[in-house]
């Protein structure tokens, strides 16, 4: 019995020690101070370089977290446990924060270099007077193919990806949105329809191209494509910059006929402490060499006009990245569905999983 | 001492109200709330309503006996010849070294060995095959499952062969029975109790994979386990979600009495 009390107490002690040295340590980041800046990000997704230079100019100290989905930010900024000054929804989510009220209103007379930002990806449907965001990057979806196994011009549209030549060779991404949204794409509607018939229309054709899919999933998708188990795949052009990284022969496309327009914001959230040092943070990106560094560090495409003209030519010339007017005016944000029809989409492409 | 029993039954007492009987409450509950929060029974008529669900419920039950079966059959006589070696604690020890491994570790394994340029396909190759698709096949994925599961069948089918009376079987020979009606008329019926609980442990798990659906069976192999994450974490619709889950606790419970002890001789399990 004595061993046994011991023991006990000796667990207890060493709990105690290592939460009040995990306080200690808390604090000594000093999470709430008034010269530190809490930035809520992606992972690997602002130049670490551009963090210092940040810290140097204005004397805030940033502390950088990452999240992986929006789903998962959602949550830690509605629980508030941390104080987040700034943060990085894409745009449903920033329409979803906004509507929760999760979101500090921009004051836009405190918004420095916001006339560098490209018109045409202002005033979104997801936050028409830019209220809440100022876009940070932008990206499509679109095809990534390899060049060993399938000739680029037979999979410049959607439609191509039902030839039957391509059975079982292709790796689709994980999302509801993307996939029956392809459908929609390749009849030409609109990727936010709410007319039961064409969603309807969309789940049909998409259960005829099941004998060409091998796979529906996410991440992974990067290291297939990287190690040619798939000669094709459907993902974002995020991902699909990733990959071109690991594997020469990988090419992507944006079908010109439309697809989907994606933008990640900076927003200022309920969470925050440092409003002050958000907008400094929020003016230092928006200055097109800063913005333009970042571009070429993190791969996205910048949607700060002036940024662009700073970047390389191989980089702002590649149409896979920068696409086209004419395709861009193609391109169409997802609105958020009402529920009964977004519940209509969940099912339909539940089912064509497992068709 | 009376009063120190009650005692030492606090701790798990809270155990069992914090973490068993509070999550199912609260699942239960959540299954007749919809997605504005109110109250409704439509989560179970959509289960029960739209045929894409009664499908994957009939999928997921097949494929869950699917991966049973097969680990069973590779389990028996596994736990049998194991029974009959010389250094039993040493290879039973080896058999269940792979569970402390992390089943993620586990199946970016198999996304190896499986892929188009993974061992087995070499190995095809090799030996004048060609190479065949064998990730995101259901072959794969009942293979891989069935891998994870093998050592929570070996273990009750061995403890129940350890504790059969060694005079019983020689009773048996000396009444002259064959090996195999030995085998059939008395190790078998004495191991049953351990089969029951190993396939008790299997089937319920194989009822609910999610994450190797996604890894090993890339999204083509749907099992209810795969629309519990989703409408937990992608649609965001818990009621359905969790009406998923009450469905399956009430198969769990299901199998407990179908397979369940009657108190009776022999094959006691841990």
């Amino acid at each position: 019995m004595k061993r046994l009390n011991v023991l006990l107490s000796g667990v207890v002690v060493i709990c105690i020690l290592l939460y009040l040295t995990g306080a200690r340590l808390e604090r000594t980041e000093g999470h709430s101070g008034s010269r530190t800046l809490t930035i809520y990000n992606w992972g690997d997704y602002i130049d670490p370089a551009l963090v210092k230079k940040f810290e140097k100019q204005t004397g805030y100290q940033v502390m950088l977290e990452t999240f992986d989905s929006n789903e998962a930010m959602y949550t830690k900024v509605q629980q508030g446990g941390t104080a987040y000054d700034l943060t990085v929804p894409s745009d449903y989510m920033v329409e979803k924060m906004a509507k929760s009220h999760l979101l500090i209103p921009l004051d836009h007379a405190k918004l420095k270099g916001l006339n560098h930002i490209d018109s045409r990806f202002m005033h979104l449907s997801f936050d028409p007077k830019n209220k809440y965001s100022i876009p940070y990057f932008w990206g499509t979806l679109g095809i990534i193919y390899n060049d060993k196994f399938v000739n680029g011009k037979d999979v410049q549209h959607w439609n191509d990806l039902w030839s039957p030549r391509f059975k079982n060779s292709m790796m689709l991404v994980d999302s509801v949105r993307d996939i029956m949204g392809l459908a929609l794409f390749s009849e030409g509607k609109s990727a936010n329809t709410t007319r039961s018939n064409e969603v309807q229309a969309a789940y049909n054709k998409l259960t005829k191209l099941s004998p060409n899919v091998k796979a529906i999933i996410a991440d992974e998708i990067k290291m297939y494509m990287v190690k040619e188990e798939s000669p094709i795949a459907v993902t974002w052009s995020g991902e699909a910059a990733e990959m071109l990284d690991g594997n020469e022969h990988l090419h992507y496309v944006i079908p010109s006929e439309g697809s989907n327009i994606w933008f990640d914001n900076l927003v200022i959230p309920k969470t925050a402490k440092n409003i002050k040092g958000a907008y400094a943070f929020i003016n230092f990106m928006m200055r097109p060499e800063n913005a333009a560094q970042n571009a070429e560090y993190v791969g996205y495409a910048t949607p700060n006009r002036t940024a662009m003209a700073l970047l390389p030519k191989s980089i702002k010339n590649d149409r896979q990245f920068y696409p086209s007017d004419q395709t861009i005016a193609h391109l169409e944000v997802y609105n958020t569905l009402p529920s009964k029809y977004l519940n209509l989409y969940n099912d339909l492409f539940l089912q064509f999983k497992m068709h | 001492m009376g009063k120190w029993k009650t005692f030492y039954l606090i701790p798990y007492g809270l155990w069992l109200l914090l973490f068993v009987i509070a999550p199912v409450a609260l699942i239960v509950y959540q299954s007749f709330v919809d997605v504005n929060g109110g109250f409704t029974l439509s989560n179970y008529q959509n289960f029960f309503g739209i045929s894409a669900y009664l499908k994957m419920t009939f999928n997921s039950v097949v494929y869950a006996c699917l991966i049973t079966l097969v680990t069973l059959l590779i389990s028996y006589p596994t736990a049998y010849f194991l029974s009959q070696m010389k250094h039993k604690q040493l290879w039973l020890m080896l058999i269940i070294l792979p569970t402390w491994i992390n089943i993620l570790l586990k199946a970016y394994a198999f996304i190896g060995i499986f892929s188009g340029d993974g061992t087995v396909n070499h190995f095809l190759e090799f030996i004048g095959i060609g190479r065949q698709q064998i990730l995101f096949t259901d072959l794969s994925f009942i293979l891989v499952a069935a891998y994870i599961e093998l050592p929570f069948m070996i273990l009750p089918i061995f403890n129940a062969l350890e504790e059969i009376n060694p005079s019983l079987l020689s009773a048996s020979r000396d009444l002259g029975a064959s090996t195999f009606q030995t085998f059939r008329r008395v190790v078998f019926p004495l191991t049953l109790n351990g089969v029951k609980s190993g396939v008790q442990i299997v089937f319920i798990p194989a009822l609910s994979l999610f994450m190797l659906t996604r890894l090993i069976g890339g999204n083509r192999v749907i099992t209810l386990g795969t629309a519990v994450e989703e409408n937990f974490l992608v649609t965001q619709n818990w009621g359905m979600g969790s009406t998923i889950g009450v469905v399956l606790i009430v198969a769990m419970a299901l199998m407990m009495l179908l397979t369940g002890e009657k108190k009776k001789e022999g094959g006691h399990v841990q």
